[in-house]
Order: structure tokens, then sequence, then C-alpha cells
């Protein structure tokens, strides 16, 4: 609650103070923890996504500590909420790192938190785990990008629906929520769209406010599109509450997967928890993890999960492997730097692998992001994904798009002697700039 | 003579049977290929081995693997057609559907299917299915070969066109066999019929069938194509405008019954209830918790579960609204700036009170089969639950325009806002009235919710995404006045919706919301301004 009343008003804020130093007050005795920062709103817009990470961070390190804890510490968490206030994510940062001393950050869920946070974790050098798939264009020395660039999600997406097993589609329909993450993915994709022969009159991009509920228009529109004899798709960034209603129109208004499928870069097994899915069944996902992958790791994963949270209807979803992969490769890359430095640590983490829950391995690159699989989900009627298709290896995160002129000359290496997260290979000099 | 007939016939029976057993026994064998066929272009070859059978028998395997419902036993990899109960599934024969006993979901895999096979199956049962005794089945096939025009497709279209009964069957077949004709090798006179009848059908599938007519054809068929596209066109503009127009209505009833509440609150009373969201909030979740306990127990009444919802969703919330108004609202009646901080407080509190109740994630909602789908006037397709709720949201207004105007309880309350010391002279208890009025504008406001569970989320942010324009409503429409609420609903639905094609939704909202404040500027009381004594409130 105290978090929500610093976003009315000022007036809160010094009993928020009071009630952030008695809160680590008793921590402070203990010298012999090690502290980990959890970063994610429980109140407000993005509390419906980001609680489910916070609990799964403190499952994690509920294991990690009953498996001895690390370096011989046991692990601590402090747990702060930044209300879905972007400015208040600055705040909490730097109190995270000023005054409760953590070791490590695991936050943030929208691109705007993320960037606002940026700065604070530069000036106090501190590491910062994000765990959501983003736009890319951004590669810091601080942060550790543990969900999927464009590269790792939208490009296969596309790929998949325009193979043959995802009906050699010719028409696209971009549908997305207006704002950075969208745009980015959608200017990426464009631009894509376009190298492979794809025409201009055959793209129709369309943005819609934040939690939209009204979409009679919208799919009314891509009905009319997609009757124009040739085989039409959905790519849809559209964000978190505002899919509900989208998906609801969909279905009454009669468009079958079959006819017109809708490829999600945003929608997961959470968001689904919300829906009756029999009108849906054979819409498509993206992502890098299903709830529905056999293997014994995410089996093991999910009874965990079901245990800790002491229900047994809670779904897992991308981001909380993402965590999992994230807290893993800090644990190990703690264990070989031998001390929670951060400056040692971003050091120590490139090139650590540690198993993911899709029966592969996740490495942490030079540019500060990971290998992942991409794997294409049909929604089907119980609420989950059934794999239909995955990249046959593992996919490498390029930060910077080679399909957007402003950052295909871009690299990022954060090992010595470069140590650069945007050198640009035209000009041989550190500091390009890309499309945000 | 009779015993040689009879010894005929037996002869004849016996072969008919023998003869389907076999035939049976085949479609058995080539089911069985299910069991090791491996990724989806294998399943692909033996679906199309099972449809080239040309027997109707293959429908339900067929269907039951479009379904996602056939299975295949580990054990000894026999193909059966399941039905997933809680932890079990109930197998039967997948051509007879004779009952096979059960099995654990471990025992058996399912066969996966995506899109593409699922457009294959339905395409396949399309021709299957043209013989059916059921003539919505006889259409649903019509349509699938209208969209998926084959040369071969014309002769067993023909030969239905010739046994078809119903007259509106015959038509739709005549039109699939029309679409089968503009991809054959017909003669051009056959082909320009085709377009004829095509161009007649007048739908946006038509348009699509002869844009790629348009692209492939030449000559007098290209022309005629063009022509029938461009025909088409002009007429489904007008359909558009409609199409808007509704549209604009079914989201003014939205905003209608998200504003009803608030208009007698605000508008009536005075009160700016900043927690008016969230009694729309406790009003979906109150449908959710009956839609839960009508899933556990009394599953068959689900149909049901809306109207048994809302009058308890408006006892709740009505019983919500008595507490604030008795607790909080009442100490600060002509004080607007405090009522609107503690009124934003409360809706913070009864958010995160939600959210620790029932979590932070959406809660399912389901629609009953009577809100699902959607329907054609001609050409537009109206669904079914914005149409209920505009039904609904009428009733709810002339419901409380009744109470208003034509009860004891109603007279009260406009006396009490008019003037309230006159009415405390009069032995009216005005703070009973108070009371009263707020609880029934937030129980509304519950029942809005009911509604609104239909076609939202129904997570503890519900709320926060109905105030901004609940207020806008009733501020346009003039505050104090119902009518002014519903004419301010449905002219900001309609002008929203007719602007949306053109400026997109983002921008579209950013013009409303100034030509708001522009109206605003040269009538501060809104559209219908109370006029008399309330006014100097």
């Amino acid at each position: 609650m105290r978090g929500n009343f610093a976003t009315i008003t000022k007036m809160f804020s010094a009993s928020v103070v009071a009630a952030g130093l008695m809160m680590s007050a008793p921590a402070k005795a203990a010298d012999d923890t090690i502290k980990v920062g959890i970063l994610h709103s429980l109140s407000g817009t993005m509390a419906i996504s980001e609680t489910t990470l916070k609990d799964a961070m403190l499952m994690l390190i509920d294991e990690q500590n009953a498996k001895g804890g690390l370096l011989g510490k046991k692990l601590e968490a402090v747990v702060v909420d930044p209300a879905s206030n972007w400015p208040l994510f600055a705040e909490k940062a730097r109190e995270l790192i000023s005054k409760d001393k953590v070791a490590a950050v695991f936050g943030c869920w929208t691109s705007v938190s993320r960037k606002s946070v940026l700065p604070v974790f530069s000036e106090l050098d501190n590491i910062l785990f994000y765990p959501v798939q983003y736009e890319g264009e951004e590669s810091e020395r601080n942060v550790f990008y543990t969900g999927a660039a464009p590269n790792q999600q939208a490009i296969p997406a596309v790929d998949y629906l325009m193979s043959e097993d995802g009906g050699s589609v010719k028409r696209w329909v971009l549908e997305g929520t207006d704002y950075v993450y969208p745009r980015t993915t959608n200017k990426i994709l464009e631009a894509y769209l376009k190298s492979k022969g794809v025409a201009a009159e055959d793209i129709m991009v369309n943005y819609t406010p934040f939690g939209f509920a009204d979409w009679q228009t919208e799919v009314s529109a891509i009905k009319k599109f997609g009757s124009a004899g040739k085989k039409t798709a959905v790519v849809s960034t559209v964000n978190g509450d505002a899919n509900v209603p989208f998906y609801k129109e969909l279905g009454n208004q009669g468009i079958k997967a079959e006819d017109i499928p809708v490829m999600a870069f945003s929608v997961g097994e959470e968001e689904l928890a919300g829906l009756d899915t029999a009108p849906l069944v054979g819409h498509l996902a993206a992502w890098n993890y299903f709830e529905s992958v056999d293997t014994p790791e995410n089996k093991k994963f999910i009874a965990d999960w079901h245990k800790f949270i002491k229900n047994d209807k809670r779904t897992t979803n991308d981001p909380m492997e993402a965590h999992y992969i994230g807290f893993n490769m800090w644990v190990k890359a703690v264990e070989k730097a031998g001390t929670t430095d951060p400056d040692k640590v971003i050091d120590a983490m490139i090139g650590v692998s540690v198993p993911n829950l899709t029966g592969g391995y996740a490495t942490m690159m030079p540019n500060h992001h990971i290998t992942k699989p991409v794997l294409i989900g049909e929604i089907q009627a119980d609420g989950q994904f059934e794999t239909v298709s995955r990249t046959p290896g593992l996919v490498m995160g390029d930060e910077w798009s080679d399909y957007l002129p402003d950052s295909k000359d871009l690299i990022s290496d954060w090992r010595k002697p470069l140590s650069c997260g945007n050198f640009n290979v035209a000009t041989g000099k550190c500091g390009g700039k890309g499309t945000n | 003579m009779t015993l040689i007939r009879a010894g005929l016939m037996l002869l004849f029976l016996l072969a008919t049977l023998s003869s389907s057993g076999a035939a049976e026994s085949d479609l058995h064998a080539i089911i069985a290929k299910f069991a090791t066929a491996k990724g989806f272009s294998e399943i692909g070859t033996v679906v199309h081995e099972l449809t080239a059978t040309g027997d109707a028998a293959v429908e339900r395997p067929l269907s039951a693997l479009a379904d996602g419902n056939l299975y295949i036993r580990k054990a000894d990899s026999l193909v059966f057609i399941g039905k997933e109960a809680s932890d079990s599934v109930q197998l039967s024969d997948p051509l007879g559907g004779e009952a096979s006993g059960e099995a654990t979901k471990e025992d058996v895999t399912k066969i996966k299917v995506n899109n593409t096979l699922r457009r294959v199956i339905r395409d396949a049962l399309g021709t299957l299915t043209l013989g059916a005794k059921d003539p919505t089945v006889r259409i649903a096939a019509a349509d699938t070969m209208f969209k998926t025009p084959d040369a071969a497709n014309i002769e067993p279209l023909e030969t239905a066109i010739a046994s078809e009964t119903v007259a509106s069957v015959k038509a739709q077949l005549e039109q699939a066999r029309a679409a089968s004709v503009l991809v054959s090798d017909r003669p051009e006179a056959d082909k320009l019929a085709a377009v004829a009848l095509i161009g007649a059908r007048g739908d946006r599938d038509a348009v699509s069938l002869l844009t790629s007519v348009e692209a492939s054809a030449s000559g007098a068929v290209k022309d005629a194509a063009t022509a029938a596209i461009a025909s088409i066109d002009s007429t489904l503009a007008l359909w558009d405008a409609g199409q808007n127009i509704w549209y604009g209505i079914s989201l003014g009833s939205v905003l209608l019954l998200a504003a009803i509440g608030l208009a007698i609150t605000f508008g009536v009373m005075g009160v700016i209830n900043m927690a008016h969201g969230e009694m729309v909030m406790l009003g979906a979740y109150t449908t959710f918790v009956v839609q839960q306990v009508i899933r556990t127990s009394f599953p068959a009444l689900f149909d049901w579960s809306l109207v048994m919802a809302l009058p308890l969703a408006f006892l709740v919330a009505a019983f919500v609204g008595l507490v604030i108004e008795r607790g909080v609202i009442r100490f600060l009646y002509g004080r607007p700036l405090e009522t609107l901080l503690a009124t934003w407080g409360v809706s913070l509190i009864l958010q995160q009170a939600v959210r620790s109740i029932f979590g932070p994630t959406n809660q399912e909602v389901g629609n009953p089969s009577w809100m699902s789908g959607s329907f054609d006037v001609g050409q537009l397709a109206i669904t079914w639950n914005r149409l209920w709720i505009l039904v609904f949201a009428l009733t709810v207004f002339g419901m409380l325009l009744y109470v208003m105007k034509r009860t004891p309880w109603g007279l009260q309350m406009r006396a009490v806002t008019a003037n309230r010391r006159m009415a405390a002279s009069m032995g009216i208890r005005t703070p009973w009235v108070d009371a009263l009025t707020f609880a029934l504008g937030s129980g509304i406001a519950g029942i809005a919710g009911v509604a609104l569970s239909q076609i939202d989320n129904v997570s503890p942010n519900l709320g926060r995404g109905y105030i901004i324009d609940s207020f806008m409503v009733v501020v346009f429409g003039g505050v104090g006045n119902l009518w002014g609420t519903l004419v301010g609903a449905f002219s900001l639905g309609i002008v929203n919706k007719v602007l949306e094609p053109y400026a997109g939704a983002v921008l579209g909202k950013i013009v409303v919301l100034v030509l708001i404040i522009l109206f605003i500027q040269k009538r501060p009381r809104g559209l219908f301004a109370l006029k008399g004594r309330a006014v100097e409130a």
C-alpha cells in the first residue's frame, strides 16, 4: 500500500521513508547475508504481470538458501514496490542500491521503467537483470537482458507465418499498443517484410491506446483487410490488459485461426488464464518458453512453483523462465568471481552457461544478451500452448537490429578491451545511436 | 418363387454387409497410420488418404482430429476418439463411436494439429458433408467450398444441386459451383455467368474471390470481375457507414452503463466519487464468484449465471456504497476537494483488497451461450453480447428514470437535491436520503460491472479504465440530468467510432477529448443544463 499512496501525493513520502528505514533496520544488523533486490510493481496497472515475477524470485532465493546459500552466506530478498510509476522505479532502485546495499537487482517489466532506472544503475554501478522480451536497440554495461531481443521472437515468428507450415502468409496486419516496444518492433518487422518482397500495400499498421477495450472497429478492419484474396495474418504486439477484449471480439466476430491467425508477442499463459480459450484455438504466440514444454527441468519448476505459491492452478510463463535463467547465471558468476562485487561479477557473467527449462542451455553473450530457442505455440482449449514449431538451434540475442538503417552498423561487446555497447563498425568509433 | 426371392435377398444382404465391413476395416487400417505418422506433413498425408476414400464415415475421426480429440493409446498404438474428463480420457471407436473404456492422461498421446491441417480437414469435410441430412451442415459445406474453389468440386456440386430441395441451401450451392467454375477451364460464357452470380452475393467473401479472379483472368471475365468488385464495394461502403454507427451505439451503451451510476452520485448528489469505477469492479467480481459457485456445484445453470449475479452485484456494490457514504463521504459534503482525495484513497483500498483476496491476475468470466457469436443483418455482423448490453443499458436507464420520476423515494431524492433545507423542513430525513441515493448509484455501478465483465478484463484495474470516461459523459451530458447522460453517452460513442477508422484509435480519442473541452468552454453546464434552484450549488 505505501507505494500506492506515494504515487498520489508526495505528502506521504515522509512516511514511506520511515517505513523503508524500519524495514531495513534489522537487515543491517545481519552482515552475513547477501542481499538481492526485487524491483517489481506490486500495485497499479503492471501489478497483474509483475507480482508473479516477485513471487518467482522469492521462490528461487528460497531454493538457493535451501541448497546452502551463496559463498557460505544466506541470500536475503529485499522487495520494494515501485507501484507501476516510472519515476518511482528510479527512486526505488536508488534506495535498493544505496541504502540496502543489494548485490544485484532483478526487476522491471515495461521498457519505460527500464529506461528510467538505467542512469541509476550506471551511476551507482550495480547490476540489473531484465527478464522481459523487449524492442532491442540498447546494450548497457550494468544490465543483463534475459528476455528476448526482436530477432529471438518477432523475426522467427514472421518467418514461421511465411513458411508453408504457417500458411504462407502474404498480407500482414501489425497491430500494437501505442508505446515504444510495439512501435520499434513494428518498424523492424516492416523493414524485414519489405526486404522479403512484401509490397507496402500488403502491410497494415495500427495502434491503440493502453488498456483499450472496444475493438469492434479494429477487428472489422482486420476482417476487411483480410478479404483481398491473399492469405492474411495479424502480428500482435498488443500489451497486457487490452488483449482480453481483443480476443473476445475476434471470437465473437468469428475470425478463425484457420482463416486469419493472430501471432502474439505479449500473450502468455497468464493472459490466457483470464479468458475462455475455446474460440481462440489455433491462434499463435511466439516465446522462448511455454508451460507445456515437456522436460524434466520444467516439470520440477512447475511443481516447485505450485508448492511455493500454494495454488496448483497458477501458470508459469516466459519471463519467469528468464528470471530462473538470470538468477542461476548470477549465482554461477558470483561463485566464479568469488565475490558479489558488481564490477567483478559483470566481467565474470560473460560466457556463463546454465540450463534453461526447455531442455537446452542459455549462455551469456558479450553483448549482455543470452542464447534462447524460439518456440511457436498454438493456443489450446485448456489455455496452454502447443508447440508447433521450434528453431533447430539456439538463437543469439541481437541487440542492434540489422533491419533498421540507424542501427545496422552497431555492435556491442562488453569484453575488454572493446568494452562498448554501441560500437559502430562503419566508423570504428564507440558511441553510435540506435532508433530510440 | 418366394423362396428364391428370399434367398437372393439374403445373398444380397450378405454381400452388402461384407463389403461395408471390408470398407470399414480398410478405413481402420488407414486411421491406424496416424499412430506412426511423424510431423504435420505425414499426418496431412493420412488425412488425404482418408478423404480420398470418399466414405462419409471418415467425418467422425476427421472432425475429432480437427478439434484435437484424436488420441493414440501408448500400450497398443491404437487410435481412439477421446473425451477429456477431469483426469481421465473416455475412449471411443473412431468410426463407429462405440465406447472403448477409459484411460489416464499418461496412457494416451493426443495427435497434434496445426492451422494448416485444420484447414485441410475443413476443406475435405466440405466435400464429404454435401449430402448431410442437416441443412445447416450442407450450408457450412457449401460455404467452405465457396471459399476454397477447386475445379474438381464442380461435379459433386452439380449432383448436390440437382437433388437439393431447400431453396436457401441451393442458392449457396450454386454460388459454390460458380466459384469453382471460375478456377476451372470452362468456356468464357460459363465464367461470365459465374461472375454475375457471385457479384449478386455482394459480401466480403465475394470481393475476396473476385479479386483473385481479376488478378488471374483476362479479357471479358477480367472486366466483368472488375465491374462486379466496384459495384460490391460501393454498396459495402454504405454498410460500413452503418456499421460505424452501430459500433458507436454499442460503445455508447457501454459508456451509459458505466456512467449511469455516476449520474446519480455525481450528477444528482454532487459527490465527486473517484471510487465509482471500483463499484463496477466489485460487480464484475461478484459475477466471477457466482460463476465459480455455479461451475463447481450446478454446471447446468451456467447460462443463468448473469441473471443470478445481477441482484447480488447490486446488493454487494450498494452495501459497499452505503458504508462509504456513512463512513467517509457524509463528513465531507460541500468540500469537493477533500471528497475527491478521500474517495480516491477508498478506490485504492478497494483495489488492493480485491488484489489481496483474488490475486493480481485476470479472472475468467465465461460468456453464456446466448451471449456468444454474432448474426448478420445484411452485410452487418452484430455480436450478441453487444446487442444484449445495449438492451440491458436501456432497461437499466428506463428503470432508473421510473424510480426517480414516479416513486416517493425518487421524489424525496429530487427534493433534497433541489433544496436541501426546504426538504428537511418538510420532514424528509435528508441524511438517509443521501445514504440511500449513494447506495443506489453504487448498486447500479455494480450491475454495470456484471455486463462489463462480458467484454472486458475482470482484474483489480477494471474500474480505472471507466472512471474518466464516466465523468466525461456526465459532465458533457449536463450534471444532474439523466437524459443528458443518455444523449451524452451515445453521442460520444458515435463520434468516437465514426472518427476511429479515419483517425485511428489514439488520435480519435484525443480529438473527442479536445471537442469536449471546447464544448464545455462554450456551455459549461453541458448539453442539458438543469434549470432552477439546483444550479447555484
